[in-house]
Formats: structure tokens, sequence, C-alpha cells
């Protein structure tokens, strides 16, 4: 007789830990042909606001890690990757259809995104903060800080690579992040969270909700301990993203806007997906003896 | 021997005050169609001048200016815009007596710092950003960086020209046209200085300025063709423009309020200490958003700080801005002065003790003396919300760790300052306050190439330096 599989389940990931939703509530996941494939944990608001108090405590630690060591450890999602390439293969196919060579594409993008990203960590600062000529006896400099907490709703279509692409550029430069899944293609992001659970990644640094972005979003937007927010995952959905801009306003939340459709993310990234999540600090000392 | 200061007033002679202003529009004085509206002179509660108020179809008239004139602007090469921005600063140099004389009578900000810091800060930042002009690709914004077209702005009444420097210069130097709104109890400044864009022959609509209250404002940030918001002022019309243009493609900077925390350690060098807390809190009465309106005493040295305050408190001399002896003038409104008034009740009746110097208040005009609280807790009023006036909230700590966490409990984080002689503790410090400008063993300096603006609801986006120039471009194709 053959053997019958061990089957996993799919859970959120919120301080390291992966818990269900507290409301005891799930969904439907289907493989691109319409087959069922899994139960997804539908997040709540109460998981919202359980990972935002998560992100904020993990963010003294992080942002305060060293460059150096951020890049490592974003190096280190990358490597854990590769090591897992098949499986990601599997599961963005599984979510996306297309051919195997396609989602391994998309797959590989994704880790040498990260890699990039990783990079990133220790010279960021050093082209977007400078030295500045004030005309008096001071030393004066202007360095990037990573701005808190993040709230990203992960794009609906690119299962891996486009929730790479947002995640990454938040947390390389020490911010803390929720992050709302694609609701239809949640499967890879969750295979992310173990990825990012065994990366030195400290617990609370990404949490990962599969639910939908439509009604956590609002959550996330008017929640007053997140200081900004990427709206992605709802393209194309002006009603709502105007109403989260204007929820965001509360606590005056970066925001970066929904695009008008969902990006071609093998295009390569904008300075803006860090940027937008900093601030400039300028530091003045007198100069004398 | 008599030590008592003889007044040394500044001459008005220098300003020729019109009874009436009109809006600029397209390079001239137009009529507005609102309800025209008094600019008083808050120490001596005159009458300077009648202004017209823009309403909607003026507001509407000046964008289609700037619009217009955005074609051109944008499309000139770089050093020739240049060389407007280095025509407007050399007048601004020129006039510079001028414009403090009026910039004093309409604010009532002491002559000395319209003189020795708002007029000089004005033209060095033309001078700066002139220089940008042409040097657009090297802002690490792309090779081929494009200005966003028709920038809105609106500035508050605390620092009138110097916030409409900080607008106007990055704006035209990237090849935007602005609609700028000054505030309405301090609109001369900018006044005079759409005349210099005249002398300077600055081409029609590039800076156009309407005057008005919330109305004017509201109509232009709300304004289809506006692509640019900036905005100086109060995190609660800062909050309500991030609304009125969600779901617009509208880029915006927002420089709101603060509640900055002053702190001194117990090995600080405590007379330049006193200093960077006097300038820190009563320079310009206050009206300050980045003001160090929160004193952190390390608790060994609370005592010693507040007698040498107090002492300093004493000599500072309240009274007619022109008087080149003032170190504090008038506040700028009865409703700013009704605002501080009620704040500081509000502190006594939440158990801080008061004190101010003795000292002669004039009987006309609106004034307020320089005020210390002693005995502030976190919880208290006058420890939460930005008073903007001369009054100073004094709290205690024992461990670096607790000043950071007291520093970083507000909603704002504009600024902050922090004095001791250990660098390591500096660095320490200027690292974990979440603050947009940490002045250490200093404070209330400003220049053009320096970054200024918030974190948390103090803003977004900054003000100067090379940073300044990403609110008023976009990446090129």
């Amino acid at each position: 007789m053959a053997r019958i599989d061990v089957r996993k389940t799919y859970k959120l990931y919120i301080g390291g830990a992966f818990p269900r939703s507290e409301s005891g509530h799930s969904y439907e996941v289907q493989d691109s042909k319409g087959k069922f494939v899994a139960n997804a944990a539908k997040a709540s608001r109460k998981d919202v606001r359980d990972a935002v108090v998560a992100a904020r405590k993990a963010f003294p630690g992080w942002s305060g890690r060293t460059a150096y060591n951020r890049a490592q450890i974003l190096y280190r999602i990358a490597e854990v990757m590769e090591d897992r390439r098949p499986q990601f293969v599997q599961a963005v196919q599984q979510s996306e259809g297309g051919s195997a060579a396609a989602a391994g594409r998309q797959v590989d993008e994704a880790i040498d995104r990260l890699v990039w990203y990783a990079g990133w960590a220790d010279k960021l600062a050093q082209v977007v903060g400078n030295a500045n000529p004030v005309a008096g006896p001071f030393f004066n400099h202007s360095a990037p800080e990573p701005t808190g907490v993040v709230g990203v709703l992960a794009p609906q279509s690119s299962s891996l690579l486009g929730l790479v692409s947002v995640v990454a550029p938040v947390i390389v430069t020490g911010n803390t992040t929720v992050v709302v899944s694609s609701y239809s293609r949640p499967l890879p992001a969750v295979t992310f969270a173990e990825v990012l659970a065994t990366s030195d990644v400290p617990g609370g640094v990404v949490n990962l909700l599969t639910g939908d972005a439509a009604s956590l979003g609002p959550w996330l937007a008017a929640h007053m301990d997140v200081n900004a927010i990427d709206l992605c995952g709802l393209a194309g959905d002006d009603a709502v993203t105007t109403e989260l801009e204007v929820a965001a306003a509360d606590n005056l939340k970066r925001v970066r806007r929904a695009p008008a459709a969902e990006p071609d993310w093998t295009a390569a990234p904008a300075l803006s997906t860090m940027t937008d999540f900093l601030e400039i600090k300028t530091v003045w000392h007198p100069i004398g003896v | 021997m008599n030590f008592e200061y003889a007044p040394a007033p500044e001459s008005r002679a220098i300003v020729d005050i019109k009874p009436s202003y009109g809006l600029f529009i397209d390079g001239d004085f137009v009529d507005g169609h609102g309800t025209a509206f008094k600019s008083v002179n808050p120490a001596t509660e005159e009458t300077l001048a009648e202004i017209a108020e823009a309403d909607a179809a003026d507001v509407d008239r000046a964008v289609k200016a700037a619009r217009k004139a955005f074609r051109g602007w944008s499309r000139m090469p770089g050093r020739e815009r240049s060389k407007y921005l280095y025509r407007i600063a050399r007048i601004i140099q020129e006039r510079s007596r001028e414009l403090a004389v009026l910039e004093s009578i309409d604010n009532g900000k002491p002559i000395k710092e319209s003189r020795d810091v708002d007029v000089p800060i004005v033209a060095a930042h033309f001078f700066y950003y002139a220089g940008w002009a042409d040097k657009l690709e090297h802002a690490g914004l792309g090779a081929n960086p494009q200005p966003l077209g028709v920038a809105g702005q609106v500035i508050p009444w605390n620092f009138p020209l110097l916030m409409l420097a900080w607008k106007i210069a990055p704006a035209l130097a990237c090849g935007n046209t602005v609609v700028l709104k000054p505030a309405e109890t301090t609109p001369l400044t900018a006044l005079l200085f759409a005349e210099i864009c005249q002398q300077a022959d600055l081409p029609n609509g590039v800076v156009n300025i309407v005057t008005g209250a919330g109305a004017t404002g509201e109509a232009l940030v709300t304004h289809p063709d506006v692509d640019k918001v900036a905005f100086t002022g109060s995190t609660g019309v800062g909050k309500a423009i991030a609304r009125s243009i969600a779901g617009t493609d509208k880029k915006a900077t927002l420089e709101l309020g603060g509640k900055a925390a002053n702190i001194v350690f117990d090995d600080a060098p405590i007379d330049q200490a006193v200093e960077g807390i006097v300038g820190g809190i009563f320079f310009n009465q206050g009206h300050v958003c980045c003001a160090g309106s929160r004193l952190l005493l390390q608790e060994s040295v609370a005592e010693e700080v507040m007698a040498k305050l107090k002492r300093r408190m004493a000599t500072l001399r309240v009274g007619d801005p022109l008087d080149k002896n003032t170190d504090i003038g008038a506040i700028n409104s009865a409703a700013q002065l009704a605002r501080i008034r009620a704040l500081a009740e509000i502190g006594e009746d939440e158990g801080a003790e008061r004190w101010s110097p003795p000292c002669e208040l004039p009987s006309a005009g609106y004034w307020f003396p320089p005020t210390v609280f002693t005995g502030v807790s976190q919880a208290h009023r006058i420890a939460r919300e930005e008073i903007f006036g001369p009054v100073l909230s004094v709290l205690t700590f024992r461990t670096p760790a607790e000043a950071v966490e007291k520093a970083n409990n507000t909603p704002y984080g504009l600024s902050a300052g922090v004095w001791t002689e250990k660098g390591s503790r500096i660095l320490f410090m200027a690292d974990r306050l979440r603050a947009g400008v940490v002045w250490a063993n200093t404070f209330n300096k400003f220049d053009p190439a320096s970054p200024f603006g918030g974190y948390k609801e103090s803003g977004y986006g900054r003000e100067g330096g090379r940073q300044g120039l990403s609110a008023y471009l976009k990446a090129g194709a």
C-alpha cells in the first residue's frame, strides 16, 4: 500500500512563533487550477494587533544591530532559501501556475534580490547620508534611520518574488514589519516565514499574516503604533487605498502608495523601496578647544 | 551709577507699508475676491495694512498661472534658473534691513533676531539652492531628475520670510513653480518678496502669493492641478492635509509640531547649557516648532541649573521688538496669547510650580513673560502639548536610559538637545533620540545645508540640504 503523506498545517508567523489565528478561522487555498491544497489561517484584527506588539518589541534590538550583522542575516535568508529551492519552486508553481522553469526563475530572482538588499545594509547610509558644510564652527551630519514598525500589504499576484521585494527593503535598514500575504496565494509566504525562523532573523522582526489585505489593511493603517505602511497589495483598488491613506493620517504614517497595477517584479528595484521607510537624522555639535 | 539700558529703537522709516495689498498672481498684484482682512502689529495692536483674501477662484487663477509658467521654467537650463535665484538672494541681502524691520513689525519678533538670524538665513537659503539648480543630476536621485510641477505651499507666522525661503528656494531650483500662502497674521514680508521677484525679473507665474486664512490654504492644497503640497504648521492641520490628499498623486512634505527634550547631564558645561536652554525656549518668544520646551535635568545638578537659569531669565528684556536690546518680543496674535495663557493656567491647575522673573510688560500689544514650570510630570499637559510660547517645563531624570525614555515619550519627534562633556554619551543619546535634529552642546541652530524635519507626528520630508531636494524632484525617465 502506498504511503500516506504527512501534510503541513499552514499557520501565521508572529513574534517568532507559528500560531493559528486567534479567531480560529481559516480559508481554503486552491492551486492555480482551482484544486484544494490546504486551509490557511485567516488572520484577524487581533492577530494584527498581536503582530504589531511583537514588531514593536523587536524594533530596538533589530535597529540596534550593526548594519554588518543585518547584512549577514539577510544573506543567510538567501542561503537557506537556496537550500530549499525545490520546495519554493513547487510552491510558486502550485500557487501561480506556469512551468516549473518559470517558477524557478521567480525563485532565483527572489533569492538574488535578497542578496542584493543584504549588501545595502552597510552602504545605504553612505549613499543617502552626508556631512553638511554649515556656515559656522559645527560638526554636522545627516544619516538615515529606520522609521519603526512598517505595515506591508504584500502583492496579490507574485506570491514569492513580490513578497520578498516588499519585505527585504523594509527590514534591511532596521525596521520591523507586519506583513499581510497574498490572499489567494499565501502558501509560499508561509514557507518563507519558516525560512525566516531558521535564518537568525530575531522573532518579531518579520510577522507574517495570511489573510485578506482589504479587511486587515484598515486595522494596520489605523494602528497608532505603526509608523509606516506599504499599500502595494491593494494595487488597483482606489477606493480602499484612499480609505487607508485617510486612516494612516491619524498618526502621520509614512505611506508608500499602491501602484495602479502590480509592477513587474523582475525589474531592478528603486532606492525608494528603502528610503520611503527611513528618517533622516541630523546631528550638530560645536567645534572648539 | 545707572546701568539701565537706554532705548535703542531701529528706525521704521526704511519700510513703506501700503494701506492695502492685493494678491501676487502671474507677475502682477491683483485684487482678491474674498473678504479683505487686516494685518496687525502685535506689539502695538495698530492696523498695518488691509490684505486681500484669495477665494477659491483666485487660488485657481494662481495655480493656472503657475501651471502656465511651469513649461518654460522647468525647461530652462538649470544654470539659467540658478541665476534668477542668485539674483533673488542678492536683492534680499541688499534689502535686508528693510525686510528685517518689516518682519519685526508684522510678526513681533525682536529686531536682533530678524536682522541677525531670519533674514541672513533667508538669503543663504536662496544662495544654497541656487547652486543646486544646475547640479540636480548629482543629487543622488538618478541621472535625470524631473520637477514635480506646481507646488502649493502653506507657511506659518513664526518665521514668515524664513519659511517662505525654505519652501520657494528648493522648489524653484528644481524647476517647479509655486503658489504660496503666507499666514494671515504675517503676510507683509511675503508680499515684499513678491516685489523682489519683480525686481529680479523672475518670469511671470513662477512665484505666486495668495493671502488668506485656512479656507484659502485648503483651496490651495486640494486644488486638483497642484502636484506637490508643502506645509509647515500645526500637527492638526498637517493631518487634515494628509487626509485631504489621500487617493491623489500629490506628494507632500509636512513640517509640524514638536515638544523637544533638552537634556542636561551632570557633567555638562552648566553655563553654556543655561544659555542653550534660554535660547532653546525663549528664542522667537518660543514660537518655534523645534523649541526645547521640555527641559530634562539630571537630578544631581537640577538645583544648580535652576538657580542659574532663573538668574539668567531675570536678565531677559521683554518689550519693543524694534529695540535692539530686546530679547523677547510680542506674542504674534491675541489668539496665540490666549492659548499660551490657557495652557499656563492648566500647568498651575495640574500642580506644577510656575515662575517668571519680575518683568514689566507694555500696556498695549500681546505679551507673555518668560515662564518656567518645575515639578512637572510626564502626564502634565504642559509636558505633552506644544505651547508655542515662552514657557518651559522642567522634568528630572537619573540615568541616561531614563532620559531617553522620557525624551521619546511623545508623539512628536522634531528635535532634541543633549548637554554633556562626554563624547560617547552624546553619540549614545543622539543614536537613541527619535528626532530629526539633535543638537549636542548647542541648540536652535539652522543652516541651509542642514536638513530639517521630524519623525513620527512631527511630519515627514526634510527641508534644507541635499535631502531637501527630494521633496521637489522625481526620478526621470
